[in-house]
């Protein structure tokens, strides 16, 4: 029977927005593990790290709390899951500071019902990579693999915010090991002792201070290569993009010759279970995963 | 200066560890802070910051006040967490950077031209408009942000990337018009309304 769960798409995974690859490629990879993702209706923005300009604490808390008084209402009993970074933090993290502050979630609670909406806050929040981890397991996520990705070597670039300040459970927050076991899970080969693996991208800093996000961005995949690496996998759309799109820019400023993929693990999977290219959402690469292609086919 | 400022000045006179306590986002541990700078050396952008978080931390204790709300540092955090998970006395000082940059632009003085400044402000109108970011005005925005001439020269620039996204399908011109949003608007923003009023009402009355 298939694992039901409440599921948190947010902004970046909406239709031709910047990850919706990303949501192509979970979608595939769900549909081979029979995981079911019951959207939340009618969800709304997290606002992810950088709302707080024009959003106080309490408009932003009311944000996520909205999302999981949707949640509980509609997808009652289900664990919401979210594959972006920053909606699962958001939402962590409002569920935290309301179990803790008894004042605040009165005041969540006011604002909701001006929606129609009430909080219990008893639901449990979790990424795609821990339904992954914990509910399916690393024995199961290998059983269905139908193409090995044998000869690629891949940077395992776990970021901030899937890794901090909450993290995976049993994984530390300076060396996580869990995107390398995906690697190595998917048949390929991990880069060991990749030393950008959870540095930061700049986040959304790469909109408002380029040259400086770029600066991290090249640190990012100059270990990569330094490493040996075909391709970087990342959790984090923000990751995803960062690493990705400003390779030309790197090279103008800093006479790089950078051209290396950037993919998500559920890209890697939805390949490894024998999906095409298009449903593993490859078409949507700027730089082109030719080495998944090859294995994918059309 | 603005009103509110005056006000905030006048009432907590010069304790403004008191005041960072009252009305700034998990002000109440900035007390807590041991000076070991930890925080300031694991941040990806310490470098560029005039004042990185245990200094912030000090100068709040010291009653520096305009120096702190005025400064640019808070604004450049990228919400790395590294300076959270790392600190020995477990301070949320990704939330206390958010909250100083929040309670400074409250008061109106934050520093206005500061591009993160901008551009945080830019995402939170986006989203508060539909619910839903709109990743293309999002950008059209950014770019023209600091007035045509400015922003034709960025676009420009940025025009290869942004064909490199349409050609994937990770941007479209649907979004120019409309575009993603939520169903229950009317409730979405009266729900936002509130929730800015009843923070307002409560540091308008924070002792």
């Amino acid at each position: 029977m298939a694992k039901e769960y409440s599921f948190y798409p947010g902004c970046s995974s909406q239709e031709a927005a910047s990850s919706s690859n990303y949501l192509k490629s979970v979608q595939s990879m769900c549909d081979v593990l029979d995981i079911k993702l019951n959207v939340i209706p009618d969800w709304n923005c997290c606002s992810a790290s950088i709302g707080y300009c024009g959003g106080g604490e309490l408009p932003r808390l009311a944000l996520s709390a909205r999302n999981i008084a949707l949640s509980e209402q509609h997808n009652a009993g289900q664990d919401i899951v979210a594959t972006c970074a920053a909606c699962w933090l958001a939402t962590k993290e409002t569920q935290e500071r309301l179990d803790h502050d008894a004042g605040l979630m009165a005041e969540t609670n006011e604002a909701l019902a001006e929606a129609g909406l009430k909080l219990k806050n008893e639901t449990k929040i979790r990424h795609m990579v821990e339904v992954l981890i914990e509910d399916i397991g690393y024995e199961e996520m290998g059983k269905h693999v139908k193409k090995p990705l044998d000869g690629i070597k891949i940077a395992g670039y776990v970021g901030c915010q899937t890794n901090r300040p909450f993290g995976i459970e049993g994984e530390s927050f300076e060396n996580p090991k869990y995107l390398d076991k995906f690697i190595e899970t998917m048949g390929a080969e991990p880069v060991e002792k990749y030393d950008k693996k959870v540095s930061c991208c700049g986040g959304a800093l790469a909109f408002s201070e380029p040259e400086k996000s770029q600066a991290l961005i090249k640190d990012i995949i100059e270990a990569a290569y330094d490493g040996g690496a075909d391709m970087i996998v990342t959790p984090c759309p923000v990751c995803q993009m960062n690493v990705e799109v400003y390779q030309d820019k790197i090279n103008a400023k800093y006479g790089t010759k950078f051209h290396i993929p950037v993919t998500y693990y559920s890209t890697l999977m939805s390949v490894a279970y024998g999906k095409n290219g298009k449903e593993s959402g490859l078409n949507g690469q700027i730089i082109k995963a030719e080495k998944l292609e090859a294995i994918a086919g059309k | 200066m603005s009103d509110i400022n005056t006000g905030m000045v006048e009432k907590y006179r010069n304790n403004f560890l008191k005041e960072v306590e009252a009305n700034v986002e998990e002000g109440d541990w900035v007390k807590m802070c041991m000076q070991c700078g930890v925080c300031s050396g694991s941040c990806p952008m310490g470098p560029y910051w005039d004042h990185p978080p245990q200094e912030l931390f000090m100068m709040i204790r010291a009653g520096k006040r305009d120096e702190v709300l005025t400064s640019t540092s808070m604004w450049m955090c990228t919400s790395c967490y590294n300076c959270i998970v790392r600190c020995p006395r477990e301070l949320p000082i990704t939330h206390i950077m958010h909250g100083l940059a929040h309670y400074a632009t409250r008061l109106g003085i934050e520093p206005k031209g500061q591009p993160t400044r901008q551009f945080a402000q830019l995402f939170w109108d986006n989203l508060a408009k539909n619910g839903r970011v709109n990743e293309l005005w999002l950008g059209v925005n950014l770019y023209f942000m600091n007035g045509l001439v400015e922003g034709i020269k960025v676009a420009m620039g940025m025009a290869g990337i942004g064909f490199g996204m349409l050609k994937a399908g990770r941007l479209s011109l649907k979004e120019l018009v409309g575009g993603h949003t939520v169903k229950d608007k009317k409730g979405f923003k009266a729900m936002i309304k509130k929730a800015q009023e009843l923070e307002a009402a409560r540091i308008d009355n924070a002792q």
